[in-house]
């Protein structure tokens, strides 16, 4: 497998234009006949497949949700950076370069991560446009707030609901291009397989959610944008359809899987409280801007609490240990995510946790509404702590806010060079899905940023670059015996799936997946922890093949085979985490390995071993993969240890 | 703190849109009053797939509120008794003891069942193809503070915007009317000057296509803002019809 990531020539301000000043353009009577196929409809998904029908290319785009508007970007709360400088508080496109590279630990690659930064302003300019009603200043200007890990305003929001304006604002650009007829959309259709012909993409397999029937579909080139693959654990904040069934996919016919270790805890989500729970709740980042996190400072205070016989508000000030201010001094409760869900998991492991399970920290608001007042709490937070009052049944005004960490996000993915192509060339990814930009750790607010930029700035200029090549390729009719090969191989795989006719349901082996995972491959990692977990995903493995459960047939629809489906994708997704936390002797961003710590217990990196994007190539089913590096060079950032004290 | 419950539920189950649907009884004991009435749904589905029996679907997906996905009729209203939440916020603190639940899909002719609880809204994408958005392409747009926005008129467009396209609206509507999500998108853009230009011919389109599908008119009743789970408000209606009449008088 070769990686060449085709970073352009030139200083790094310069690669993207000097890219696209050499870069090949397709004339408009040629774009009519070439097909690009694109899977999913999220940010990424949306934005590519409104560009490229705009820009007169015939698409083909895919969901498995009822309708584009409902993909999982539409929960993003927070925010979305962009380079602005609106606030004039010294912002600038190195700056949000800079703090990304940073941020990410040194495990991005830097032309890319400046290319973001650059297109980061057009996004915004877009969306305004498109309608996407950012929160106003009195002025009639667009106003800013800050994020974890930055020291300027940058990031733009709409209430707690940026992605999904940001999201409507997409959908609605890619509806005018259905109705304009350059858009075939198909609702409620899974992507099951890639159809690979004389080594590129060519098409895919898809698979009718509501019928049950597959259907062979040609691109010239195709785009997967479907998002990351964070419900490995079973419990996360993402959607309960989120899977990574479509990098999986990609994975076995050739693709890299990069860094399929680094995966983002986010440290402020509601606990878990209770076998039946089905997914993790966020509660926004901003909150620590306001909130106090502490636990009891004696253990026998935390024990009276788990056991009901004490309440958080007993304690006085001196009884509270607030860790994140104590150790963290500089940054106190505005640490980076993984630094704030560590400190959490090492309190409650020594014993100081609270809530009837022992795994939760306050997120007390007392001082801050002794501040301010209780209104302006209210104005900040007042839909978060109305939300966190419908789930937990507490008043937050009164009693603290419980919180813990939970997977939120996945740095890894699909291996992508600087064009957004795979290792399998015609084949591109975009989005949570691929594995650029975020290195070990995500920024808050650069999601969105990122999948945004893939689909409206960055993948218009470099699919054409592929295509120019393609201009003479005929449309296949989908008979040629690559894509009825790959349809009978797919159609084999759900009939076995139903065939084993087991005892267990497919909830509950992905449940036993999840704790595994959350145990092993979590917070904190260690070489014989490692070594347990890809044994005992084998284990689950051969279990869920002879006896997992699936009632009803393959007609119609058939929600239990959509779920087995992608959970034997997860169990090599979970598989492949596990061996790449293992292969990664070091600690750095959303990766932490126990061996590898400070004498305070701060995360150490060795350059020295690690400045790589680890790329894994699949060798065939119950083989183990091959490792191959995509060494980092920084030649504009000044590697250093982060530091937060 | 925990709570446990028992429950009669009486679920309509559909094979597919041929089929003619029948209600079927299921007890449940012991759910915890903490669970949502989704993890509720999901402690039934893992006891009836214990039994060898056919799990009932029902659309959902982020479970906190925002996709839209969700849609259960629950005791006579769409979303269930809570106000201002989708089923998916919807908690079984909120139910007794011994209570026996009925649970159907949203019922109108715009929304065709697909199977059990799930029903087909692709009638909402077809209306915002009609004519929701701006018709600008990617690129070549002025600088986002190039025209300043009054706050009040962001705010109103954003509280316009919050739409999650679920369809409650619609369910609850004796008419079947979707007037309030179509009103909803035309005030949304209809308050920014990037969507003003438009405005008439967007919603004179929206309106069609709305009747083209078979949605009831509206007559004022104003249960759809009743069962908002995002209190857009009904006088976006009210706004429509004056954008609808200026298209109408452009003619
Ligand atoms: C609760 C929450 C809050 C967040 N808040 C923020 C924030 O404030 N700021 C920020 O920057 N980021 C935030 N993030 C992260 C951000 O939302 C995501 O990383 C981003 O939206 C991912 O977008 P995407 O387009 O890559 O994928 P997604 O939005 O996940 O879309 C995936 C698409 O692929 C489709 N799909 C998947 N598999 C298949 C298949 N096999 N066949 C066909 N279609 C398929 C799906 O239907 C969907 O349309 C948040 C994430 C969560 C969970
Ligand atoms: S207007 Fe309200 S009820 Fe109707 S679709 Fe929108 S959010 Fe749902
Ligand atoms: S599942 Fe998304 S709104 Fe209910």
């Amino acid at each position: 497998m070769k990686l060449d990531s085709k970073i352009p020539e030139g200083p790094l301000a310069q690669k993207w234009d000097n890219y696209k000043a050499g870069q090949k353009l397709v004339n408009p009577a040629n774009k009519r006949n070439l097909d690009i196929i694109v899977i999913g409809t999220g940010l990424a998904g949306a934005s590519a497949a409104a560009s490229f029908g705009e820009m007169g290319f015939k698409v083909k785009n895919f969901t498995i949700q009822d309708s584009p508007r409902r993909a999982h970007s539409i929960a993003a709360q927070g925010g979305i950076n962009a380079a602005k400088n609106y606030p004039n508080d010294g912002d600038s496109v190195h700056r949000l370069f800079y703090d990304t590279v940073k941020g990410g630990d040194y495990r991005a690659r830097e032309a890319n991560v400046y290319r973001l930064a650059q297109v980061s302003n057009d996004i915004i300019d877009q969306c305004v446009a498109q309608g996407v009603p950012f929160a106003r200043e009195y002025g009639g200007t667009l106003d800013n707030r800050s994020f974890g890990g930055a020291q300027v305003s940058r990031t733009f929001y709409a209430k707690g609901q940026t992605g999904q304006q940001l999201l409507i604002g997409a959908y609605q650009a890619l509806m005018r291009q259905v109705n304009a007829g350059t858009v075939d959309m198909y609702t409620r259709t899974e992507i099951v397989d890639y159809v690979i012909v004389d080594g590129k993409a060519r098409g895919v397999i898809a698979r009718d959610l509501v019928t049950g029937e597959f259907s062979r579909h040609f691109g010239h080139a195709v785009v997967m944008a479907t998002g990351g693959y964070g419900n490995t654990f079973f419990l996360s904040t993402n959607a309960m359809g989120s899977n990574g069934s479509a990098a999986i996919k990609a994975y076995q016919k050739g693709a890299a899987f990069a860094n399929p270790c680094f995966a983002q805890i986010h440290p402020t989500c509601i606990p878990v409280h209770g076998e039946f729970q089905s997914k993790l709740t966020l509660m926004s980042e901003s909150l620590r801007n306001d909130g106090r996190i502490w636990v009891p400072k004696k253990k026998e205070d935390a024990e009276a609490i788990r056991a009901g016989k004490k309440k958080a508000t007993d304690l006085s000030e001196e009884e509270r240990d607030y860790y994140l201010e104590r150790r963290y001094p500089a940054f106190g409760n505005l640490v980076p995510r993984d630094v704030a869900s560590r400190a959490a998991k090492e309190r409650c492991d020594a014993g100081f946790g609270v809530g009837t399970t022992g795994l939760a920290v306050y997120l007390d608001f007392k001082t801050a509404i002794e501040r301010l007042g209780e209104d302006t709490i209210r104005a900040r937070y007042g839909n978060l702590f109305q939300m966190y009052e419908k789930i937990v049944d507490d008043n937050p005004y009164k009693e603290p806010m419980m919180i813990y960490p939970a997977i939120h996000y996945t740095m890894g993915g699909i291996w992508v060079d600087y064009e957004l192509q795979t290792t399998v060339p015609g084949l591109f990814a975009a989005g949570e899905a691929n594995f650029s930009d975020h290195g070990a750790n995500r920024l808050g607010a650069s999601a969105l940023m990122q999948g945004l930029a893939d689909g409206y700035f960055v993948l218009p200029y470099t699919i054409q670059n592929y295509l120019a090549d393609d201009i003479r390729t005929p449309r296949m009719t989908g008979d040629e015996k690559e894509f009825v090969e790959a349809e009978a191989a797919a159609k084999a795989k759900f009939e076995k799936l139903l065939s084993i006719k087991g005892n267990r349901s497919v909830d509950s082996l992905h449940k036993e997946l999840g704790l595994v995972m959350w145990d092993f491959v979590g917070m904190a990692r260690n070489k014989k922890g490692l070594e347990e977990a890809i044994e005992k995903i084998a284990a689950i493995k051969k279990e869920f093949w002879t006896n997992v459960k699936i009632p009803g047939s393959g007609k119609g629809m058939n929600v239990e085979l959509e779920k087995a489906s992608r959970l034997a994708d997860f169990i090599t997704t979970g598989d492949l985490m596990a061996r790449d936390a293992l292969n990664r002797e070091e600690s750095c961003g959303g990766h932490f390995r126990e061996e590898f710590q400070t004498e305070e217990g701060e995360a150490l990196r060795q350059d020295d071993k690690f400045a790589y994007a680890a790329c894994w190539e699949y060798q065939g089913e119950d083989k183990a993969p091959v490792m191959h590096k995509e060494d980092l060079t920084f030649e504009v950032v000044k590697v250093a240890q982060r530091n937060y004290k | 703190m925990d709570n446990n419950i028992s429950l009669t539920l009486k679920v309509w189950r559909q094979n597919d849109a041929q089929d003619k649907g029948r209600f079927e009884t299921y007890k449940l004991e012991a759910v915890s009053t903490d669970s949502s009435f989704l993890e509720m749904m999901d402690i039934l589905n893992e006891q009836l797939i214990g039994e060898g029996k056919e799990p009932v679907a029902f659309d959902h997906d982020c479970r906190e509120g925002i996709c839209g996905m969700c849609s259960l009729y629950i005791n006579g209203r769409p979303h269930g008794p809570d106000d201002d939440v989708t089923t998916c916020q919807l908690h079984m603190r909120k139910f007794k003891d011994g209570e026996t639940i009925t649970i159907e899909p949203w019922r109108s002719a715009g929304f065709p069942v697909i199977k059990d609880l799930i029903v087909n809204r692709s009638a909402f994408d077809e209306i915002i193809a009609a004519g929701g958005y701006t018709s600008i392409s990617t690129g070549g747009v002025p600088d986002a503070n190039a025209i300043p926005i009054p706050k009040d008129d962001a705010d109103e467009a954003m509280d316009a915007a919050s739409c999650i396209g679920c369809g409650a609206c619609v369910a609850t509507c004796k008419n079947g009317s979707a007037m309030l999500f179509v009103s909803a998108k035309v005030s949304h853009l209809a308050l920014l000057p990037q969507g003003r230009v438009e405005a008439a011919r967007r919603a004179k389109a929206m309106v069609s296509k709305m009747d083209e599908l078979g949605f009831g008119n509206c007559t004022n009743t104003g249960a759809c803002e009743v069962e908002c789970p995002k209190g857009i408000s009904i006088s976006n209606i009210a706004r429509l019809n004056r954008e609808f009449l200026a298209a109408k008088l452009q003619d």
